[in-house]
């Protein structure tokens, strides 16, 4: 697109968005790289190789990455009945997909403890028949996350399912494949980028998740501890170094990934032939 | 009666079932995909709803509504409409500016610019509250200066509003850049070729044009401001009556053993999050038919 120069508003558009990104985001966020400064090499290790500091990160990884993969598998399955088949109810189904992103993370964080609360409707019944027990257990982090993840992946498979060619199928079978060997061969090669792409945006947003989490988890210290509260139990220590340094270990592991998320979605585009 | 006449073969006869079966899974897949499709969304969403409307009149109408009655309800309730009113206007301000500077200009930095706007859904709402109480909070840059005049961010209410602003900061711009680069810039040039004027260009060409995708983005953006925990979480202190918006007035009453008054709470957002799916849901379909 060459600049036009009728189109009127460059300046004051373009200066407004700058200044605004810069007050809103930029500015803030860059107190937490300059507050790190202020830490040398030693205490940053210090306070990040703390036992306590590492079984959070374990937790959250550990959890973020069993959830992502269940919501894999299960969003995968939410998505192909969407698009494959019809049947009674399918608009409301396909409307209730985006509830986690519209339903306050608070709100979902209450539910789900009430459920899976060793007294609770699931909760009960799981320690009565399978002596399971759901919540203050890195398992009950898993299902909160699981809530969250929903969305992400089939709203990323959805689409591609929805422009896949027929045709591609129908080739399969007029050369004898049978229907699962035209779904491992034709269908799930091409329905694999997307769904890698939900995947780690379900994981990148469940490592950071916080809302959902905290009720359910219990928060037991070497347990079920996430790393988004301990950083808030450090501020309300006013610990703001070791809130600071773990915070920012955090967001570089954030950018990393979102960096692959971004990597991942120009080759899917450079090998379907977007590009 | 002529014996060496072809047999009659319906070539539509053998393709349907041929094309049928390589399109179509058998009915026993179908139907159990479905059903593990429908008890999985029963189980983690409707379940969890339904549970809400079950908790918060679990003691009946009556104490469903003194709870919702509470001063401290209304003024959570209060603050929450406070702070959407506040911040999704000006994201939506900067979504336009921002949509407008990126789609219909060339200028160096464009890509990066697009890449910032979208920075705040990759940080977690914890760290986005604990950034605003490096910058404001009583040890904080700005912490000395704010406390010279008796100013207070953090454990107030402007606090809670910059928190909000970052976390609800990307979603008007990201629905509206991707619906812009995509009608091009013709319309409006032919109205500028015409003599109007560059704010009659844009209410008589632009707006009518992306108005479902601004609404869809200012839905989404309310929805999260009205709902937004671990970001307002860490600069609100918590403080009933004062600082507590809707969802950390649940967090409070849910952790005091206020059952009733904890999904009384969350029933207003579980009916604000049904509300926001509903007009989704209709916004995708005038999008789709547009």
């Amino acid at each position: 697109m060459a600049q036009s120069s009728v189109m009127p508003g460059f300046r004051p558009t373009l200066g407004f968005a700058a200044i605004y990104l810069s007050l809103v985001v930029l500015i803030p966020l860059s107190t937490l790289v300059f507050e790190s400064f202020k830490l040398s090499w030693d205490d940053y290790l210090h306070i990040i190789t703390n036992r306590r500091v590492l079984s959070t990160f374990r937790v959250s990884f550990s959890t973020a990455l069993a959830a992502a993969s269940i919501a894999s598998v299960f969003g995968c399955i939410v998505a192909w009945v969407l698009v494959r088949y019809s049947f009674a109810g399918k608009r409301v189904l396909h409307a209730l997909i985006d509830l986690p992103f519209a339903l306050p993370t608070a709100v979902a964080g209450i539910v789900l403890a009430t459920i899976f609360q060793p007294s609770g409707f699931l909760g009960k019944l799981l320690i009565d028949t399978f002596n399971l027990q759901v919540a203050y257990k890195p398992l009950g982090i898993v299902m909160a996350l699981i809530f969250i993840s929903i969305p992400f992946v089939v709203r990323t498979v959805e689409p591609v399912l929805l422009e896949f060619e027929p045709a591609m199928e129908e080739a399969g079978a007029s050369l004898g494949a049978s229907r699962r060997q035209i779904f491992t061969k034709i269908i799930f090669p091409n329905i694999l980028p997307a769904l890698l792409t939900g995947f780690a945006l379900a994981f990148a947003r469940g490592v950071g998740e916080y809302g959902s989490v905290i009720f359910i988890a219990g928060n037991i210290p070497y347990v079920s501890e996430i790393v988004p509260l301990l950083i808030v139990t450090k501020l309300e220590q006013f610990d703001v170094e070791g809130a600071t340094a773990i915070a920012l270990t955090m967001l570089i592991i954030s950018f990393v990934l979102l960096l692959l998320i971004n990597l991942l979605q120009l080759w899917v585009r450079k090998r379907s032939g977007q590009l | 009666m002529n014996a060496i006449a072809p047999p009659l073969i319906n070539i539509k006869n053998i393709e349907k079932p041929y094309r049928q079966q390589a399109l179509q899974d058998p009915d026993w897949v179908r139907w159990s995909l479905i059903a593990i499709a429908v008890g999985f969304i029963f189980l983690f969403i409707c379940l969890p709803l339904g549970l809400v409307i079950f908790q918060a009149f679990s003691k009946g109408i009556a104490a469903y509504w003194s709870a919702l009655s509470q001063p401290d309800t209304l003024s959570a309730l209060k603050l929450t409409l406070l702070t959407a009113l506040i911040t999704v206007p000006l994201n939506t301000v900067f979504g336009v500016s921002a949509a407008w500077a990126i789609t219909r200009f060339d200028f160096k930095g464009k890509s990066i610019l697009t890449t910032l706007i979208d920075l705040p859904f990759s940080v977690s709402p914890v760290i986005s509250g604990l950034i605003f109480v490096l910058l404001f909070g009583a040890q904080g840059w700005f912490g000395g200066l704010l406390l010279e005049h008796d100013i207070k961010v953090i454990f107030a209410v402007p606090g809670i509003i910059l928190a909000t602003l970052f976390v609800t900061f990307p979603f008007v711009a990201r629905q509206l850049i991707p619906l812009m680069q995509e009608m091009g810039n013709q319309e409006e040039e032919a109205a500028l070729s015409l003599g109007a004027g560059g704010w009659k260009t844009f209410w008589a060409v632009t707006l009518p044009n992306i108005k479902w995708a601004l609404l869809y983005g200012v839905l989404l953006c309310n929805a999260r401001a009205m709902g937004e925990f671990g970001a307002v979480s860490v600069v609100s202190g918590h403080i009933r009556g004062v600082t507590n918006t809707l969802p950390l007035h649940v967090e409070v009453s849910y952790n005091d053993y206020d059952i009733i008054g904890a999904f009384a709470g969350a029933s207003i957002l579980a009916a604000l999050a049904i509300v926001t799916l509903i007009l989704k849901t209709a916004l995708e379909w005038k999008q789709a038919n547009r």
